[in-house]
């Protein structure tokens, strides 16, 4: 499999960063190299082998629908890049 | 002072032989000094850690002074610390002081420890070599032409060059064990969810687990009674009992069983590293253990499976930096997208770009299958392996990397030769098994070489007796770098 330039951008679209056409010609290239390594993975035969996503097969713990949290909403904003009356402040999204 | 054990220096606090203020103005002293050279910490706040240093006194002079009362401990800047500037190595968090700690930073604050500082690190964790972060790299402290390994480079490195006694590290692929090998010192990644990860800034979920890293096994034990415990704020923290992981120290090593697998004992290796490795397991035999070949066949696959699910669940993991809530965010922008963009473009370096858009790739619709389940498949495998070779053997063993420290530069421009000099270690947090690496000898350019000592799920106090059984036999662990 190769990747192309448009993969690249398509890609870096798709996690919201922003790239030149310069770097996503040298990002091509590295993650080619990336992917060769990754190809190697397809060398092997898992068609009955479950996958794996955790080191431990545990349970999710449940817990009783209960307030645990307080208020710390001062404390959080306090490092917000822009807040406004205790909201935080982003680009206008709708017309 | 400088070599004290933490046993040592605990000793001396209770005796009131020294106050935790002198002891920990001490080591501040030499951290400003030797910071300059090595690059070890991003934040020193002397105001802060005398502070703390002062309430353990009180502590300790009240009678209530617990095992690391007072002692000055380094903390990986990965972990979220209160008041703390916490960047995680990253442009993106360069203005994130943090309004919680870390279940761990919490840990060492109830136990009365002091914080002496935030120690320098790969971006995000990413990296082998410290190259990748935003405060520029760390230096090895035998060589300051070599790097001191990564991703908990700076926290390998204090503890090397003496500026703190014991610091906390991460490992998601060797992070705390190949700098603890490069730069000499003892570092174990412990069973996954054996410590909280609430508060430790995450890279690959699945992964993470937090680790001490210290002059010698028997500070590690210390350390991880005060790391490990279940915290339900980590829906992965595994609810045990807990463990004294210093009950097996002194047991001797008659009779113990130590695998080699034939796959890490190649032409791969530096001859250096070979050498000093197996001069280590000759005195392993001394001390009674035998040896016994072993296999693990899918070693190869480590590096390409964990290059697939490592950055997916980054890709994941740091879509939270946003630049809305905290951190980074571009002065200039157009709209929303565009915000996102140029802020992540400006607050993310390259190699944390990189594996944002692989994971991004593999996630990617067409394409999940191929990349990401297959490596999942490979992943169970890789455990098979591992738990094969455990019925033979009570400990696995063979080189940390490779090779010994290498230089600054020599391996940034390619990626590829970067990952692969992980092969040793990814497969342990693969499989979600304990390891550490301990100081076993110097190789090229005298640079130290690091003993993997790879054990079975919840096996850290057997794997803590086993090196430290080594090291009352040797004093590699005692050996410090020429300032």
């Amino acid at each position: 499999m190769s990747l192309s330039l448009d993969d690249v951008k398509r890609v870096a679209n798709l996690a919201r960063i922003e790239i030149s056409e310069d770097e996503a010609c040298r990002t091509l290239t590295q993650l080619s190299g990336i992917f060769g390594l990754i190809e190697q993975m397809q060398a092997v035969d898992t068609s009955a082998i479950t996958p794996m996503s955790h080191a431990q097969d545990v349970m999710q713990r449940l817990r009783a629908d209960a307030v645990t949290e307080i208020d710390q909403r001062e404390l959080f904003q306090s490092v917000a890049p822009q807040v406004e009356a205790g909201l935080y402040l982003v680009p206008k999204v709708i017309e | 002072m400088l070599n004290a054990s933490l046993k040592q220096l605990s000793a001396m606090l209770a005796a009131r032989k020294i106050s935790s203020v002198e002891l920990t103005s001490e080591f501040l002293k030499r951290s400003r000094a030797l910071n300059p050279t090595y690059n070890a910490f991003i934040t020193l706040d002397e105001e802060t850690s005398l502070a703390q240093a002062q309430a353990a006194d009180t502590l300790i002079a009240s009678g209530r002074g617990q095992s690391l009362t007072g002692i000055p401990i380094a903390q990986k800047d990965i972990f979220c610390t209160k008041g703390w500037l916490t960047t995680c190595g990253s442009k993106m968090l360069s203005n994130f002081i943090s309004p919680y700690d870390a279940h761990v930073i919490g840990r060492f604050n109830a136990g009365g420890a002091v914080n002496i500082g935030k120690t320098n690190m790969d971006e995000f964790a990413m990296g082998s070599s410290n190259e990748t972060s935003f405060y520029g790299p760390v230096k090895n402290p035998w060589d300051t032409a070599a790097v001191p390994g990564g991703s908990s480079g700076g926290s390998a490195c204090a503890v090397a060059a003496r500026m703190a006694p014991a610091a906390t590290g991460t490992d998601t692929g060797g992070s705390i064990r190949q700098p603890a090998a490069l730069c000499g010192i003892s570092g174990l990644k412990p069973t996954y969810g054996l410590v909280s990860r609430y508060g430790m800034i995450a890279f690959a979920s699945s992964l993470d687990q937090g680790g001490p890293m210290a002059k010698s096994a028997e500070d590690l034990a210390l350390m991880l009674n005060v790391m490990a415990g279940f915290d339900a704020r980590d829906s992965t923290s595994l609810e045990r009992e807990p463990e004294d992981y210093t009950r097996d120290l002194e047991k001797p090593l008659e009779g113990l069983r130590i695998g080699l697998p034939k796959e890490y004992f190649v032409k791969e290796i530096d001859e250096d590293v070979a050498r000093a490795v197996e001069a280590a397991i000759g005195q392993y035999r001394k001390l009674g253990a035998k040896t016994v070949e072993v296999s693990l066949p899918n070693t190869k696959l480590s590096v390409p499976v964990y290059y697939v699910l490592a950055p997916a669940e980054a890709s994941s993991n740091l879509s939270r930096f946003d630049g809305v809530r905290y951190g980074h965010r571009a002065p200039d922008y157009l709209d929303l997208n565009d915000m996102y963009r140029k802020t992540r473009s400006q607050g993310f370096g390259a190699e944390v770009k990189r594996r944002i858009l692989i994971g991004t790739y593999v996630l990617s619709h067409g394409y999940y299958d191929a990349y990401y389940i297959q490596a999942q498949k490979l992943r169970r495998l890789m455990a098979q392996d591992f738990a094969g070779a455990f019925e033979q053997c009570d400990v696995i063993m063979g080189p940390t990397s490779p090779t010994v420290a290498f230089n600054l530069g020599e391996r940034s421009s390619d990626p590829v030769q970067m990952y692969l000099s992980d092969a040793y270690t990814i497969a342990v947090n693969l499989a979600g098994l304990p390891a550490m690496s301990i100081p076993v000898g110097f190789g090229h350019k005298n640079r130290p070489v690091g003993l993997h000592i790879i054990g079975n799920y919840f096996a850290e106090a057997q794997m803590l007796n086993v090196a430290h059984q080594y090291q009352l036999a040797s004093d590699w662990h005692t050996r410090m770098p020429k300032e």
